[in-house]
């Protein structure tokens, strides 16, 4: 009974912990758990919750990828920009397309070419600031027909009561779990970051392996900027800024090894959406704006910490 | 000596070739000088240059202690956030306790945030970049609860009077970047603490076999980051004469830059603080000259990109030819 338990508290510590933490605030703040709010939340967390998505797959493969927040930037810069000359649909589709272009960009210089990823991410995330800077002029972008485009579907709508966004993140999570847990490219995504050299004795393609898993990771990025430019109906060139380390202080908190090789599309679902209740919750219970920074960084530490504990079998190292 | 000749005789390179290419980053630095120099008749004055020092110097000491941090095979990525409280609290609380007090608490809290990362590192056995993104997030939130979302302002503006002390063209901000520079470089290569760095971060199992005290060393390091990040952060405060919230935002990546330009390697185990020099005077240098020739924000973003690109290839291609 005893070993039961730990082994519950083991696998399911962070849900129970979590479970715990929606009910004491539920206790003291009325609004919390009402359908209302809950939507409210998710459609918050659906943006940072579709580019985690795709970021899983790279960090299982044991890499990094901290060019999503200015990628972010410049597609939403896009996709607003081109809304304006070409239409929603052309503009989605130039979205798409230049995410997993970008995202490729990234495969090719860290999976084919072995260069170190949080580097090359790093140097992305520079460069692709100053190619928001040089598309926009510097100067912020508008839909200019925010009240009678159907663009709007994406980020401002509900269908059957749920809000649209949120639906985004959920199928794309569904779709992202399918590919990572049914396919063969899944199982080569875990090979590769488990032991790298190994996967390549047993014949895959390791590299190409990395090259599409930063590919997916511009799609859930393209994305993500449909859902931020239909939400803002506009973009400063500033919008994604510090998005890179939110996504991946989601990803992190779901489970997933930063060593590659674990991890899985509901953990960070539940991570994203975990911090988007803790800091909703703290406003609810009217703490200021700013300590839901600070238990951020409590939870992660706690949580990640304790996760190793468990598979260590002891708390130190 | 005899043993060294005839391992560079082996490689096929003189021992020029090698030293050039171990430190490729300075040889980058001379060619980026020669060609701002040609194309802008502003760039190569005492003035300019003792300018393109100062401004190097921020960066520059986050650097020095990210270089420590990274020859252990960890990172850093609070510094930026480190900076901004320190930056804070001595501006913040002058009015209270007096300027040197508070600079003094200033500091104590750069150390004792360092401190805490590397004793969390060392103890739960995280991954450093987890433990200071979390600390990078909520230490960025100390800052805004201290401040509110305004400035802090000076009230005494003898404080700012400081940075204006200049020996000749350099800076007093400059010179204590040079001085901890080189301090820091003698404790690499003299010290035991530095020879121990070198030995965690190229092969951490053998280090502990060796007897070294990881954690200690760790700690130290991390602790070492920290304070530093707080001098640079008084110092941005003295320079400045206000302390913003956001100050530092995105810094801890223009340090890692700096530090991965000039050499030195993530994976620890191998680097110099004249390696750290190189690549932060380089981005300096860099940033300097293009804004001298008049060149837009956005061409500044993309050329730093690509430098770091070029650099981690040559590196690569080096690395190869060395082993």
């Amino acid at each position: 009974m005893q070993t039961e338990v730990k082994a519950f508290l083991r696998r399911h510590g962070l849900l129970a912990g979590f479970g715990l933490f929606l009910i004491s605030v539920a206790l003291s703040a009325d609004a919390f758990l009402t359908p209302g709010n809950i939507f409210d939340v998710l459609r918050q967390v659906s943006i940072t919750g579709v580019m985690a998505v795709g970021v899983t797959f790279v960090v299982i493969t044991g890499r990094l990828d901290l060019s999503v927040g200015s990628l972010l930037t410049l597609l939403t810069v896009i996709v607003v920009d081109q809304h304006n000359t070409s239409g929603p649909a052309m503009a989605i589709l130039i979205t798409l397309a230049a995410g997993i272009g970008v995202g490729m960009f990234n495969g090719v210089l860290v999976g084919l070419v072995g260069l170190n990823a949080l580097i090359v991410t790093l140097a992305m995330l520079s460069f692709l600031q100053g190619l928001v800077l040089f598309y926009s002029g510097g100067s912020n972008v508008n839909v200019q027909n925010a009240q009678t485009t159907w663009f709007a579907v994406f980020g401002r709508h509900d269908l059957l009561g749920v809000p649209v966004p949120a639906l985004i993140f959920l199928v794309t999570a569904v779709i992202a779990a399918f590919v990572l847990n049914r396919t063969v490219f899944g199982r080569q995504v875990f090979a590769v970051g488990g032991n790298e050299t190994a996967s390549r004795f047993s014949g895959i393609a390791s590299r190409w392996t990395v090259f599409w898993a930063y590919a997916l990771s511009g799609l859930t990025t393209a994305i993500a900027a449909v859902i931020m430019g239909s939400r803002v109906m506009g973009a400063q060139n500033t919008i994604g800024q510090g998005y890179e380390l939110t996504v991946l202080a989601g990803v992190i908190l779901g489970g997933t090894s930063l060593l590659g090789g674990s991890g899985s599309i509901w953990r960070t679902v539940l991570g994203i959406t975990m911090l988007g209740f803790i800091q909703n919750g703290l406003l609810l219970l009217g703490f200021p704006y700013y300590i839901q920074w600070l238990v951020t960084w409590a939870v992660i530490i706690l949580a990640v910490w304790i996760d190793l504990g468990a598979k260590r079998g002891r708390i130190l190292a | 000596m005899s043993a060294t000749t005839s391992i560079t005789k082996a490689g096929g390179h003189s021992s020029v070739t090698r030293l050039l290419m171990r430190n490729h980053i300075w040889v980058f630095l001379a060619l980026t000088v020669v060609v701002f120099s040609a194309s802008s008749p502003y760039f190569l004055t005492v003035n300019n240059l003792g300018n393109v020092l100062t401004q190097a110097a921020f960066i520059g000491i986050l650097a020095i202690g990210m270089t420590m941090v990274m020859i252990d095979g960890e990172i850093d990525l609070s510094v930026g956030a480190i900076l901004a409280l320190a930056s804070a609290l001595a501006i913040g609380l002058q009015d209270h306790i007096g300027i040197w007090p508070a600079v003094f608490v200033g500091l104590l809290s750069g150390a004792a945030l360092g401190f805490l990362n590397g004793t969390l590192v060392a103890l739960s056995g995280m991954h450093s970049f987890i433990v200071t993104l979390g600390g990078l997030i909520g230490i960025r939130g100390l800052v805004f609860i201290y401040t509110g979302e305004d400035a802090l302002m000076v009230s005494d503006f003898s404080y700012t009077d400081y940075p204006e002390i200049y020996l000749g063209p350099v800076s007093l901000t400059a010179m204590i970047f040079i001085a901890l520079a080189l301090f820091f470089q003698w404790v690499l290569s003299s010290t035991r603490h530095g020879r121990e760095t070198y030995a965690i971060g190229d092969n951490i199992d053998a280090a502990h076999d060796a007897g070294i005290n990881i954690k200690r060393h760790k700690i130290i390091n991390f602790t070492l980051c920290g304070a530093l990040a707080a001098v640079a952060g008084i110092l941005l405060s003295m320079r400045l004469g206000t302390a913003e919230p956001n100050a530092g935002k995105v810094w801890e990546l223009w340090t890692i830059i700096a530090v991965v330009l000039g050499g030195t390697r993530l994976q620890g185990g191998y680097g110099s603080m004249w390696m750290t020099i190189g690549g932060v005077l380089t981005l300096a240098v860099l940033r300097n000259g293009l804004r001298l020739l008049n060149t837009p924000n956005y061409v500044e973003l993309m050329v730093m990109g690509t430098v770091l690109v070029l650099a981690l290839l040559i590196d690569k291609l080096l690395s190869r030819q060395e082993a």
